[in-house]
């Protein structure tokens, strides 16, 4: 067995496995300790995935396993946000019974996530989708005596239990379909001859359970819920990370298909659905929590407009990973400001929060404007690759109306600015004391300019990524 | 480096007052003004040193930023440009320098400012076109902020109404400017590349669709009727010295915009659709001229004639466009005089709506209705107002004449109906400019404006400037139109 080709994964299990049983022996003002382990797995783990850097791509496993550049990279994005919000979250945590058990918890999630991405193999990509799943929702509901985290983990349950069944079917009727479960395999079965009405449902279903990881259209509901009521640490989490794994999933899913099923059209519809419906409903928002849930809806409708031209653009996928990385950036700085303020989520306590507080304000700021995409931030060289991808790509309409979506977000972003900046009220504004979420909050907002000044690096970095064939 | 240290010194000045905790209102406004008076002398500095005979981008800058993108910090100027951002730079130095309430927020509102001059400086010498976006973008951030703060009525609605409508514009920009990228190979946004290929020449359907959208993203930012709206509402209820900088600098970015990228990398389409770009310009012409003279607003007047004076530039430039072979020399006068009226403008505007700021600090009215008779009470206000609305009606011996001038002589060559009708403009403009001076200045003062100040030094002494400047050049316009002349001929192909 090629064990090398997994040590990052192991490492990751084994910190988890660690830190599991540091929780029972440690006492509770000890257990900030476990976020220093989380982070030095984490650590580990990037600088494993790095020696694999320079290796060809391939499967591995029995095809199982792919180490191509999508995994590779999109692994590494998926660790450095996974390092941002554990950095965040000690302060938070650390008033829990429970603490340390939330770091392990993190990184099976985070394990989960890394498989979706590395999946080459549908029932591989179950086990992904399960394990970031389960891991997940008593994250979401950690703190289990507050009403509101408990009605969002249970919607996360709900929708995902359903959504994770309909996976398993896709998967099973896909099986039955072409006798494999290895996408090589299973893309050779296509190409000679299917069924058509089997071959729809199963991607229908394998579409939907993936549209849940990515919270697009039509299993987004959970979203708002969740980044409303669970703990901010983790609403920054799930509003990005799972995401990654699920966008970059779905991409290599949907590169099997044969040419006569439209499944362009498909994600062209869903990018399009998404987003719009993302944006109008976080317009009205008075909270801002849940304002960025729904913000976080529509950017899976961006992500999706690169899947849609993969083949026709060669800068397609390089472009997904790029926007996934300013997204992941500019959304885990905006909830850090949100953690550092102590979950401060009403859009009125926000009120004349520029002169009590001026850098969380500029932080804050800085990661919306990045999110609608203005320069010089890391989060306009993501839309401007996406854009561009999607015109070379011949799905000019697509940018258009991704484009005129922009303008609507602009304008809630713009509600949270406006109610900082130009308000002469003196809120009270509580931090959480200590250096974890200050810290990490400067670092993800010196992340947003540093990145776009230095995009180069980044795109010499995802240059020449693609799918091992 | 000239170019280079024009933007970032205002820049870092702005980082300097953003940090600075401890400064009170007068060294923060001492620095500022010092600091946005650097640009100016830098400028100069270039125009002295620009070779007329020489290439048309000159003072060249560049430095690789995204290379995998053919991104690149770009700098460089050709006469148009040169002459627009000096003209630029002096305007934000007179609005800083003009005396107004900043509301105890001296350093933000001094740091934005000088955060503007420098984005917006940089749209006129980016040679990039993603960097363009970049300073483009940018100053849409910088004004957002100073009407929402600093504006008054319904500032933040306004505010909140200029980011949005003029963003659409932006987009429109970027799709168009990725459409353009994409039509080079190797892709890039070098300007100089674009310019040198006319790589969409014959390219049909795209060609046009990218020029739509080129065309539509700077009309809203000019405005040219019928995208207009956001901007009465912007003037009214932002500051005056930012309304200052939003007539005289930010409606520049559309007209020079439409100069430097629709002009001058797809002169085929261009011509093409001129007379189409000329009659949506005339149209701008009456209706902002008309539309201008019912406002019995003091400041929505004022913002209504720019839509008139913008129409004026876009004429111009309309006119270098078409594709009349035979008409080079009626073309290159009408581009010089686009240019010469969005300097002027800019001068003018900008005279005119500090003299509105100055209005709203002593009565908080801008109500025509409720002003007369203060030619007694305030003789220098009553001087500026009077000068820098004769030259914004385009009386010969001043700045708005030479621009109209040279205009409506080069469209007569190439579509004389037009010119005609455009006449008409310049006829409605001075009638609503002597109507406004007469409510203003003559008639029974009523009771309420018995204390009202004539201006202080701070105030006099910046409007002598600008008007100085607008003086200088309707008598002695030499200097500007070599300057301009030295890239018009190359830019209508007449050398």
């Amino acid at each position: 067995m090629p064990i090398g080709d997994v040590l990052p994964e192991i490492s990751l299990t084994l910190g988890a496995v660690i830190i599991v049983l540091f929780a029972a022996f440690a006492r509770q003002h000890q257990h900030v300790w476990a976020a220093v382990l989380a982070l030095l797995t984490i650590g580990l783990c990037i600088g494993l995935t790095f020696t694999q850097w320079d290796g060809p791509p391939r499967l591995t496993f029995s095809g199982v396993w792919a180490l191509d550049g999508m995994a590779l990279s999109s692994k590494l994005v998926v660790l450095i946000a996974g390092a941002l919000v554990i950095a965040m979250s000690p302060e938070w945590m650390q008033t829990d019974r429970r603490h340390a058990e939330y770091y392990a918890l993190m990184l099976f999630a985070l394990l989960g996530v890394i498989m979706m991405a590395s999946a080459s193999d549908t029932m591989e990509l179950v086990v992904g989708v399960l394990l970031s799943s389960v891991a997940s929702y008593p994250l979401a509901a950690y703190h289990r005596t507050w009403a509101p985290a408990l009605e969002a983990g249970m919607k996360y349950f709900l929708m995902g239990a359903l959504t994770n069944t309909l996976l398993a079917i896709g998967v099973v009727v896909l099986f039955g379909l072409t006798g494999n479960t290895g996408y090589p395999e299973i893309a050779q079965g296509l190409s000679v001859g299917h069924d058509s009405l089997a071959l729809t449902i199963a991607t229908a279903s394998i579409i939907l359970g993936l549209s849940f990881k990515l919270a697009a259209f039509p299993a987004h509901a959970w979203m708002p819920d969740v980044a409303q009521g669970s703990p901010a640490p983790v609403a920054a989490f799930l509003t990005v990370i799972p995401k990654i794994g699920a966008a970059v999933a779905l991409a290599r899913f949907v590169s099997l298909m044969p040419p006569d099923v439209a499944w362009r059209a498909i994600v062209a519809l869903i990018s399009v659905t998404t987003m719009t419906l993302g944006n109008v409903a976080a317009l009205r928002q008075t909270d801002v929590r849940r304002l960025l849930g729904w913000s976080s809806v529509s950017q899976s409708g961006y992500a999706l407009m690169a899947i849609v031209v993969m083949g026709t653009s060669d800068q397609a996928l390089p472009a997904l990973v790029f926007f996934l990385a300013s997204y992941a950036i500019a959304n885990l700085a905006a909830f850090a400001v949100v953690t550092y303020l102590r979950g401060r989520t009403a859009l009125e306590s926000y009120q004349g929060l520029a002169r009590q507080a001026p850098i969380a304000t500029t932080i804050l700021i800085a990661s919306l404007l990045s999110l609608v995409g203005i320069p010089p931030l890391i989060g306009f060289f993501g839309k401007l690759m996406l854009f561009s991808v999607t015109i070379e790509g011949g799905y000019a309409w697509l940018a258009f109306v991704a484009a005129a979506n922009t303008v609507v977000s602009l304008f809630y972003y713009l509600r949270i600015v406006a109610r900082m900046m130009f308000s002469d009220t003196r809120p009270t504004v509580h931090v959480l004391v200590g250096q974890w979420a200050r810290t990490t909050m400067i670092v993800s907002g010196l992340l947003l300019i540093v990145g776009g000044l230095g995009a180069e690096m980044l795109m010499e970095f995802t240059d020449s990524i693609g799918f091992v064939r | 480096m000239i170019l280079t240290a024009t933007l970032g010194l205002p820049m870092l000045g702005a980082l300097v007052l953003a940090v600075s905790r401890r400064w009170t209102e007068t060294t923060a406004r001492l620095f500022a003004v010092g600091v946005s008076l650097l640009p100016v002398l830098l400028l100069a500095w270039a125009w002295l040193q620009f070779d007329t005979q020489g290439a048309l981008f000159q003072f060249v800058e560049e430095v690789p930023w995204v290379p995998s993108l053919g991104m690149a910090y770009r700098l460089g100027v050709d006469g148009i440009a040169l002459a627009i951002a000096t003209m630029s730079a002096l305007v934000f130095a007179a609005s800083i320098a003009y005396p107004i309430n900043t509301q105890n927020q001296p350093r933000q509102y001094y740091a934005w400012m000088l955060f503007l001059q420098s984005v917006s400086l940089g749209v006129f010498l980016a040679l990039d076109l993603l960097l363009f976006y970049v300073f483009f973008d940018l100053s849409l951030v910088g004004m957002f902020f100073l009407i929402g703060r600093w504006g008054h009525g319904q500032a933040q609605h306004s505010a909140f109404k200029f980011f949005l409508y003029t963003f659409c514009g932006s987009l429109l920009l970027l799709l168009a400017f990725i459409g353009l990228y994409l039509s080079v190979e190797p892709h890039t946004f070098d300007m100089r590349v674009l310019i040198e290929q006319q790589p969409l020449a014959g390219a049909g359907v795209s060609a046009g669709l990218i020029f739509l959208a080129l065309m539509l993203g700077f009309a809203i930012k000019a405005p040219i009727v019928p995208v207009h709206t956001w901007l009465p509402q912007a003037h009214v209820d932002a500051p005056g010295p930012a309304s200052a900088v939003l007539a005289g600098v930010l409606l520049k970015m559309g007209t020079y915009g439409i100069l430097r990228i629709p002009y001058s990398m797809m002169g085929e389409t261009f011509a093409r659709y001129a007379l189409i770009i000329a009659l949506f310009a005339v149209v701008s012409i009456l209706y902002g001229a008309l539309v201008a003279f019912g406002q019995g607003n003091l400041k929505r007047r004022i913002a209504y004639t720019s839509i008139n004076h913008m129409g004026y530039t876009v004429l111009g430039i309309a006119v270098a466009g078409a594709l009349f072979q035979d008409a080079v020399y009626a073309r290159e006068m009408a581009l010089i005089g686009a240019t010469v009226e969005m300097v002027a403008h800019g001068l003018i505007t900008g005279a005119l709506f500090l003299i509105c700021g100055s209005f709203w600090q002593r009565t908080e009215e801008y109500d025509l209705d409720s002003y007369g008779g203060l030619l007694r009470q305030a003789p220098l206000l009553a001087t500026f107002a009077i000068l820098a609305s004769f030259a914004s009606l385009g009386l010969p011996g001043l700045a708005g004449f030479v621009a109209e001038f040279h205009i409506f002589a080069g469209t007569f060559a190439v579509y004389p109906w037009l010119a005609v009708i455009g006449v008409l403009g310049i006829l409605i403009t001075a009638a609503l400019f002597l109507q406004m001076l007469q409510k203003l200045f003559f008639g029974a003062m009523p009771q309420r404006w018995a204390k009202f100040d004539d201006l202080r030094p701070a105030e006099w002494g910046v409007l002598g400037v600008l008007s100085a400047s607008f003086v200088i050049i309707g008598i002695a316009p030499q200097f500007l139109l070599t300057l301009i002349e030295a890239s018009a001929t190359l830019l209508v192909g007449a050398r």
